[in-house]
């Protein structure tokens, strides 16, 4: 308890930047996520190799070298001037996106193809099918395995800390400094998160409840 | 398969970029690339027949036949491996040689382990490390986890900053300046408590080397940590230079494990002979000496 009542002013701001890394990404990927998906099933193929492709680059790399490639690399380009935390969002968001991309599309894969040929026959275009027939029925479909890889995400956002975000990855470097016992501060670490994920599972659950899809 | 080539192209392309912002140290002229003069190194007696009664370290690295001494490998002219050879070098390493082999260890017999700051507590309590000597600053906190012998050097916090830069002079003159050290090191969170300059200009990375790229590349205009470091990189690249007073009190001391005196009051031992005998002034002016700069000799602490 001590490891933790004395160091409340990290513990209390770090995790704030946790929760905040998380929304913004989380944000970020669900959008740019389900755009990839949408160009993954598109009928025009130029549209479907540069989705596959993003897919097959970025779920192939490690999300540390995602990151070193936004605070290292990216810098040196002199495009525009972001700081570390936006750095940080943009990593965790490209690299999740390509998992978010594959949750959705394996959600459109359950809608029957029929809707799709009867949204056609009524004279549907195909952003009108995607966008109110299969879509909701795909993004319905796949709550668990979508909030799987947002927890996915919670946690992932903890390598941030070796990047200059100040958030709870990097609670155990500063416990180490000030001679805590960092195994503790770990432990402390860990109950948070898992607070945190509990919420997520709880949205899941009233999502899933509310959701359900009668077949 | 035109499509596959392009994707295969891309990343190989973004991974060559991830490789530009690595660490990559260059070899310095008239030494090892660690910044140590390998020639005006002093070698060292191994002892025969130690025996430390009482000392459970001791009983265990003498039936494994090898002593383990965890170590940093990125800091220049006190810790660094060599990535061409493989082979470790400075300050640290050398006090490290000099003391394994009072132990009756010699060379072959040293096992070198890489500890990052963050896990050094772990490591000595775990026995994963026999002993530790890697900047390691002697603090009350931390002889509540483990025990220090010496210390075997007095380091203090200073600046590094890019050799054409005369803004910054000292700590006072790092308002409005990025600063950069490594996540949670005690440097940084001075700064931040002190408010040397505000917390939207303070970087930190989990290696002092990624400053360093930064610093160069003028994202950051100063790398803080102890003096001692900063000189590494300073005599190894002139394109940086330490600038103002020490402005903290790092007393280094090897860290070994917390309930054993014998080993420790041993090594205390070594490390007071080894400052009488002009070994330890040997071994500075080797390595980092080199930077120009001069050491006083620590005065080592029994308790």
């Amino acid at each position: 308890m001590d490891v933790l009542l004395n160091n409340l002013d990290l513990f209390g701001p770090f995790f704030l930047t946790t929760i905040e890394l998380f929304a913004l990404a989380a944000v970020g990927s669900l959008v740019f996520g389900t755009i990839l998906a949408m160009l993954r099933v598109s009928p025009v193929p130029v549209f479907r190799a540069i989705g596959t492709a993003y897919v097959t680059i970025v779920r192939n790399t490690p999300l540390t070298l995602v990151f070193a490639f936004f605070v290292f690399a990216y810098p040196l380009l002199n495009i525009v001037k972001v700081s570390y935390f936006t750095a940080a969002v943009v990593s965790l968001t490209v690299y999740t996106s390509a998992f978010i991309c594959e949750v959705v599309r394996s959600g459109i894969n359950t809608v029957p193809v029929g809707q799709a040929e009867a949204g056609r026959a009524l004279g549907l275009n195909f952003g009108q099918i995607l966008g109110q027939v299969v879509l909701p029925q795909a993004l319905r479909s796949v709550v668990p395995p979508m909030i799987s890889t947002l927890i996915a995400l919670l946690k992932n956002s903890t390598i941030a800390g070796g990047f200059s975000v100040s958030e709870a990855g990097a609670i155990r470097s500063y416990i180490s400094e000030r001679g805590d016992n960092q195994m503790v501060a770990l432990l402390w670490v860990a109950l948070g998160f898992i607070i945190l994920v509990s919420v997520l599972s709880f949205v899941q659950r009233s999502l899933e409840k509310r959701w359900s899809v009668a077949r | 398969m035109r499509i596959r080539t392009l994707a295969v192209g891309l990343l190989a392309g973004s991974l060559l970029l991830t490789a530009c912002g690595k660490e990559g140290t260059p070899a310095s002229p008239g030494g090892d690339a660690s910044g140590a003069n390998t020639a005006a190194l002093p070698t060292y007696t191994v002892a025969q027949n130690v025996d430390l009664a009482g000392s459970p370290v001791f009983t265990k690295i003498k039936s494994a036949g090898s002593i383990t001494i965890g170590v940093k490998d990125d800091q220049p002219g006190l810790g660094f491996k060599d990535p061409t050879t493989g082979k470790f070098g400075g300050f640290d390493i050398e006090i490290a040689r000099m003391v394994a082999a009072g132990l009756g260890f010699g060379e072959d017999k040293i096992k070198y382990t890489t500890v990052d700051s963050a896990a050094r507590e772990q490591a000595i309590s775990n026995g994963q490390v026999d002993l530790y000597v890697g900047t390691y600053t002697i603090t009350d906190k931390r002889k509540a986890l483990v025990s220090f012998a010496g210390p075997y050097f007095q380091a203090g916090q200073g600046l590094l900053v890019r050799a054409d830069d005369n803004s910054i002079t000292g700590p006072q003159t790092l308002k409005g300046k990025k600063v950069c050290s490594v996540t949670g090191s005690t440097p940084i969170q001075r700064v931040r408590d002190q408010g040397l300059t505000e917390p939207g200009n303070i970087v930190e990375f989990q290696k002092y080397s990624q400053c360093i790229d930064k610093l160069q590349s003028k994202d950051v205009d100063a790398v803080t940590t102890d003096d001692a470091i900063l000189k590494g990189y300073a005599a190894q690249d002139n394109t940086m230079k330490v600038v103002g007073e020490p402005f903290s009190k790092e007393p280094y001391g090897i860290g070994l494990n917390k309930n054993d005196k014998v080993l420790r009051d041993k090594i205390d031992d070594l490390l007071q002979a080894s400052l009488d005998d002009g070994t330890w002034q040997k071994i500075y002016n080797a390595t980092l000496g080199k930077s120009g700069s001069t050491a006083t000799k620590p005065t080592i602490v029994k308790y």
